[in-house]
């Protein structure tokens, strides 16, 4: 298959590392009528090993599906099972790790005792705790600030340390939502770069939502292209690219074709999105 | 730094001109030496009191009645707090009903504590532990309540148990808001045993001030209450460091 082909179907695997069958979404309503479909009937199988970004407007439910799939919401209908189980509301922490948008350390504890306590929370042994805590430190070039305060680094620092927790838990999967959002854009060019470098070495199988066209290109394996609410599959798009993946590569001149195909297909949902908040009523049939 | 320094500097020259002004005003005979002894009778008496073992009986009953009550409130106050904060619904129902009973000055009640409890120390108890529960189960509600939902949610997808949540993410949270209604607590308690004491008791300081004062033995009267002054700025100062020193990641952020 050629770079940029797109794939409408999702593809099946044959063990699948996460199986999203026919998830839909409603939220309750507050006022008794039909609530708000956030997710329509999503189907996709993740393989083991790979990296797939979640790419829509605002409001697509990409998100929400990032926490079905993590065991925080608990779908209207639909199943997700991953590794074999059915997550079903709740958190399979020996299988998943979150990495979330904003830094999530806790402000009370270093960085140290943050990942002691991730730690414990996932139940690993104690002594276990600090060596897996600076190993997961070193990966990300922060083993220097185990002793400080979160609030004492930067942003960009932070959110690298927070990455870092993510690893030392050492599950299978990984689910980042908008992990450097936060962050200016040579940052997080930067810590991209080290991620699929990063990720290459350990072949976690990763679920990533971003609105950045070019991360989604320089980082997925696959790129799940959502329309606006309610969120369905538009159309999958690959990228055949080994990981870790240079810089160079954003400088080939189909990285650009690719960003520019993807913003063609979002360009649409993100008009419809758009539309729908000015008036939340009108949804698409 | 300087700027605290100069802030110490300014404190400290209030409390030396209102000693001053205190030494001044007896020495010109402005004031009755019945309403007003000048400082230096009221100092002599202090030292001839802390010698006798009457005093510290008494401190030690006040002491004591403090120390339960404020003990009382503290587990109270944080237990009902927190049962309340579990809920959303309950939180929006009980945590205006407790605000506004704070409002309503409880020493209109003190006869019923008296007749409830006698005389003796157990009223004091019980009227200080009354007091001293509001602003701790208000500032533990409002702590937890308040939770940071992202922290909450990080937590939980961790694999974090109730109990490791509560400790480890709530509890850490809600501190620096806690330890403020400790404190708080901590001071009307205080206060709330010293005044039951000085309005209906048979032992403790609050006794032997309002018993001064009816005998007419101001000196002795101020020297109590200056010993309750500097106890109750000891206590604050330490109280304001373990709080400070608690919130500490706050201090960093700044």
């Amino acid at each position: 298959m050629t770079v940029g082909d797109t794939l409408i179907a999702p593809q099946a695997s044959v063990n699948p590392a996460i199986s999203i069958r026919n998830v839909t979404q409603r939220f309750a309503p507050a006022g008794g009528a039909d609530g708000v479909l956030a997710l329509d009937n999503v189907s996709l199988d993740i393989a083991p090993g790979e990296f797939v970004c979640l790419l829509g407007p605002s409001g697509c439910g990409k998100s929400t599906l990032l926490n079905i799939v993590g065991g925080l919401f608990k779908p209207s209908s639909g199943e997700v099972t991953v590794a074999g189980r059915r997550v079903d509301g709740a958190p399979h922490p020996d299988e998943i790790a979150f990495v979330f948008q904003e830094s999530t350390l806790f402000p009370w504890y270093t960085i140290i005792e943050n990942f002691r306590i991730a730690l414990k929370f996932q139940g690993a042994p104690k002594s276990e705790r600090d060596d897996r805590a600076m190993e997961a430190l070193q990966a990300v070039g922060m083993a220097g600030f185990a002793r400080h305060y979160p609030s004492q680094l930067s942003i960009g620092m932070r959110q690298r340390v927070n990455l870092a927790r993510g690893i030392c838990v050492r599950t299978n999967i990984l689910l980042m939502v908008e992990p450097f959002a936060a962050l200016d854009e040579q940052s997080r060019m930067v810590l991209g770069e080290d991620l699929s470098i990063l990720l290459a070495k350990t072949g976690k199988t990763i679920v990533f939502v971003t609105h950045s066209l070019a991360e989604a290109v320089f980082l997925s394996d696959r790129i799940v292209v959502m329309t606006a609410r309610p969120g369905r599959i538009k159309t999958i798009v690959n990228v055949n690219e080994p990981h870790p993946r240079a810089p160079d590569f954003m400088l080939e001149p189909r990285f650009g074709e690719m960003r520019n195909d993807l913003f063609a297909l979002l360009r649409d949902e993100i008009r419809q999105a758009m539309a729908l908040q000015r008036d939340p009523l009108k949804v698409r049939a | 730094m300087s700027a605290g320094f100069a802030q110490r500097a300014i404190q400290l020259a209030f409390l030396i001109l209102a000693g001053g002004a205190w030494y001044a005003l007896t020495q010109a005979r402005v004031v009755s030496p019945l309403f007003l002894p000048p400082p230096q009778a009221v100092y002599a008496t202090l030292t001839r009191l802390l010698a006798t073992p009457q005093f510290w009986s008494a401190v030690q009953v006040t002491l004591t009645t403090i120390a339960k009550a404020y003990g009382i409130a503290i587990v109270s106050g944080v237990f009902v707090g927190y049962l309340i904060t579990r809920s959303r619904f309950w939180t929006d129902v009980l945590e205006p009903v407790i605000a506004g009973l704070f409002t309503i000055p409880i020493t209109l009640f003190f006869p019923l504590f008296i007749l409830f409890f006698g005389i003796g120390p157990a009223s004091k108890v019980a009227y200080g532990a009354t007091y001293g529960f509001f602003p701790i189960a208000l500032n533990t509600i409002a702590g937890l309540a308040h939770a940071d939902e992202r922290y909450l949610r990080a937590a939980r997808s961790m694999g974090a148990s109730g109990f490791d949540t509560f400790r480890h993410v709530l509890l850490p949270g809600a501190l620096p808001v806690l330890l403020t209604g400790l404190r708080v607590g901590f001071f009307i308690c205080f206060a709330s045993v010293l005044g039951g004491e000085a309005l209906s008791s048979i032992a403790g300081v609050g006794r032997n001030i309002a018993l001064s004062a009816e005998l007419m033995e101001s000196a002795r009267m101020y020297a109590w209450i200056a010993f309750v002054i500097c106890t109750a700025v000891t206590l604050n100062f330490l109280m304001t460091f373990i709080e400070n020193r608690a919130a500490s990641y706050e201090a960093a952020e700044r």
